[in-house]
């Protein structure tokens, strides 16, 4: 006995609608045992989230890292490839950017570093997921733990590249120089200024635009070209991807190096938007929350833009909690999204079943009369 | 002779503090995956049971009462993981993200409401804690040439929890392979339908595989917070679980194997500080770097299959449907 399927608008809609409610719910309960008011918790975040001058900013700054990883995730995931290395992707990345930036902006033009620096962040990215790629297509090593490993790695690789030879001469915090004015792309308050608006600073940049095209071109991608529809095929099941004659290693592999590529042009934001520089540790687990986001958005990049902004809201918001609350910290930030994982995500069919049998039983009444 | 053979046996001692983490997380993921449930979230119950050891530890003032706490930590969010990944047959390793992230975010703010000190616990007073233990005639014996080092240094003196970590690798041998309810867990690990179709129920024994996972997380914690250290900082498991996880793959899934791997993690992490600056004839100077992400590269090159094949249990990660 298995209940029928549900109808589009409830999987889409009403599942993820409950397991949000749910987590939030969850979330609040933490929040009232240590002795506080969930609601006004709620409020502040909303607050700082949207209504403090330039916290809007702070919200879709965080929200373009969110969509990169995101859609790194999931465009993995549409070939049932869990790629969990979206953070030392984006490390990677990052370092490509400084390596393009630190060698050229002294010669170059912005106009021309800025390109060969996206282009290098996504290449990093790409090649740093090869491998996992490459072992999970060959050798059949499970994609998810050589990530994992992966993320490690690149770790360790940031540390002592900017502890040594990229650090910033004459200081000790790990960052490199500045990148020159010139060579980083400007940013939203920037604009908005020089066109004559009052606008707040925030970190928010043009990368959020990329993202957004990023968000398109990963549509066209997965559903509307013939690599999509073998990605998908693969996906649903791999002896028929197989049998139809899809070339499953090459698939796998050029699956998870553009994941890779995705998840490193997420340091574009960062290294070349907000900071100007590559700092250690800037991925701040933002390539864990893509997770979240791709379980959320459910591989969709409308699905994905939505959440990613509810998890800018989260981030922007959650940070202003630690302001008004002696008791909370930003880190409630993280029970959310664990809880947001595991709802929507480990627990995403606890619903399903019930919520189709109600809908069958609605829809039988319906027809009897 | 006599100076080396002490440098020796110290350094042996700061390898076995440095694995006992390794070796109950290992020993954990041992049960939980040869029962094929994939666990991930080894890091996640090891900084709750930590967080929870510490916590209980500084309210009450006893080691021991910390100790049960820690591992009640454990098992609540391998209860978290059963029911997600067995009872509603959920991915594995998204819920086990799921709890690793939980887990950084719980420690910190339940930390900050409890405590009010940034996240940490209190440092732990000395009753607070598992101290050395130290084995009858240790002090007697030190002078013995070679055993008297090795027993006084490395055998005696180390608290507790080291010495249960030790002691799980064989229990787990005996339970895993010479129980019959060891023998069903393996089988539920590879064939879960055969398990089935004999009358035992595939879920109860993954439940159990799955929490006694969690008790051993909750060890390897309140091993980290109350025992060799003296306090719960955040973020304080700092990947230790992934390392486990990496030492139960090269340990190929069975126990004395894994063990030794954790033993390997845990010299080069203790050898890492002591390496630092030396050169070495042909290497070089060492960068303290590469030693310490020598688990990661390792674990990848074992699974790339250049020694020997890593092959998991049949059924890791597949969620058991009765009617299929």
């Amino acid at each position: 006995m298995s209940a029928a399927p549900l109808p589009r608008w409830a999987d889409v809609v009403v599942i993820p609608a409950i397991n949000l409610v749910l987590a939030f719910l969850v979330a609040g309960a933490v929040v009232a045992i240590i002795g506080e008011n969930p609601w006004r918790a709620f409020l502040v975040m909303i607050e700082g989230a949207f209504v403090y001058p330039g916290s809007l900013g702070y919200t879709l700054y965080y929200a373009t890292n969110f969509i990169f990883t995101g859609l790194a995730v999931a465009v993995a995931y549409h070939a049932r490839l869990f790629n969990i290395g979206g953070e030392g992707q984006a490390a990677i990345g990052g370092l490509g950017i400084a390596l393009v930036c630190l060698a050229l902006d002294p010669y170059l033009p912005g106009v021309l570093v800025i390109p060969i620096a996206i282009a290098a962040a996504a290449l990093f990215g790409a090649g740093w997921a090869f491998l996992p790629g490459f072992l999970q297509a060959t050798r059949g090593s499970h994609v998810v733990i050589t990530t994992i490993m992966f993320n490690f790695i690149a770790a360790g690789v940031l540390v002592s590249l900017l502890t040594g030879p990229l650090i910033r001469p004459g200081q000790s915090t790990p960052q490199t120089r500045n990148i020159a004015e010139g060579a980083t792309l400007p940013k939203v308050h920037e604009i908005l200024r020089a066109m004559g608006f009052d606008a707040a600073s925030s970190p928010l940049n043009l990368s959020l635009l990329f993202a957004l095209v990023a968000a398109v071109g990963v549509w066209v991608l997965v559903w509307r070209t013939p690599f999509g529809y073998r990605l998908r095929t693969l996906g649903e099941s791999e002896p028929a991807a197989r049998y139809a004659g899809v070339a499953v290693p090459r698939t796998i592999v050029i699956a998870m190096m553009i994941s890779g590529a995705l998840a490193g042009m997420m340091a574009i934001n960062d290294v070349l938007g907000a900071q100007e520089k590559l700092v250690l540790n800037f991925t701040a687990g933002y390539g864990f929350t893509g997770i979240a986001v791709a379980l959320m958005g459910r591989g969709h990049p409308v699905g994905i833009v939505m959440a990613s902004l509810l998890f800018g809201a989260l981030y922007q918001g959650g940070a202003e909690l630690s302001f008004e609350f002696r008791t909370i910290d930003r880190e409630m930030v993280l029970v959310i999204q664990g809880l947001i994982i595991l709802f929507s995500g480990a627990l995403a069919y606890m619903f399903e079943a019930p919520l189709s049998r109600l809908l069958s039983r609605r829809g039988r009444r319906a027809v009897h009369a | 002779m006599h100076e080396v053979i002490v440098d020796i046996a110290q350094i042996l001692a700061s390898t076995l503090r440095l694995s006992t983490p390794l070796i109950l997380c290992a020993m954990a993921g041992l049960f939980s995956e040869r029962a094929g449930v994939v666990d991930i979230g080894l890091e996640g119950k090891l900084l709750m049971g930590a967080f929870a050891a510490a916590a209980v530890a500084s309210l009450t003032g006893s080691p021991w009462l910390g100790l049960l706490a820690g591992i009640l930590a454990g098992m609540a969010m391998a209860l978290v993981h059963a029911f997600a990944c067995i009872t509603h047959r959920g991915d594995q390793i998204v819920s086990g993200v799921a709890i690793n992230i939980l887990a950084s975010g719980l420690t910190v703010v339940m930390g900050i409401a409890i405590f009010s000190q940034g996240g940490q616990s209190p440092p732990l007073s000395r009753e607070e804690r598992f101290l050395p233990i130290t084995l009858p005639f240790a002090d007697a014996l030190r002078g013995v040439p070679i055993l008297g080092p090795i027993y006084a240094d490395l055998i005696s003196g180390q608290n507790l929890l080291v010495y249960v970590a030790l002691l799980s690798v064989p229990l787990a041998v005996v339970v895993l392979f010479a129980t019959s309810f060891g023998l069903r867990l393996r089988a539920v690990g590879e064939a879960p339908e055969a398990v089935d179709s004999a009358g035992y129920s595939v879920a109860w024994l993954r439940y159990r595989a799955v929490l006694i996972a969690g008790l051993l997380c909750g060890m390897g914690g309140a091993y980290l917070s109350i025992a060799h250290g003296g306090g719960f900082v955040r973020e304080m498991s700092a990947g230790k679980g992934y390392i486990a996880l990496a030492a139960l793959i090269f340990g190929k899934w069975r126990p004395v194997p894994t063990l030794f791997a954790c033993l390997l993690f845990g010299v080069l992490e203790s050898s890492a500080s002591r390496l630092s600056g030396v050169s070495l004839p042909l290497v070089g100077a060492i960068p303290v770097d590469v030693v310490l992400l020598a688990p990661y590269v390792l674990t990848v090159v074992l699974l790339a299959g250049f020694f020997g094949r890593a092959i998991p249990p049949r059924a890791l990660s597949v969620p058991y449907v009765k009617d299929r």
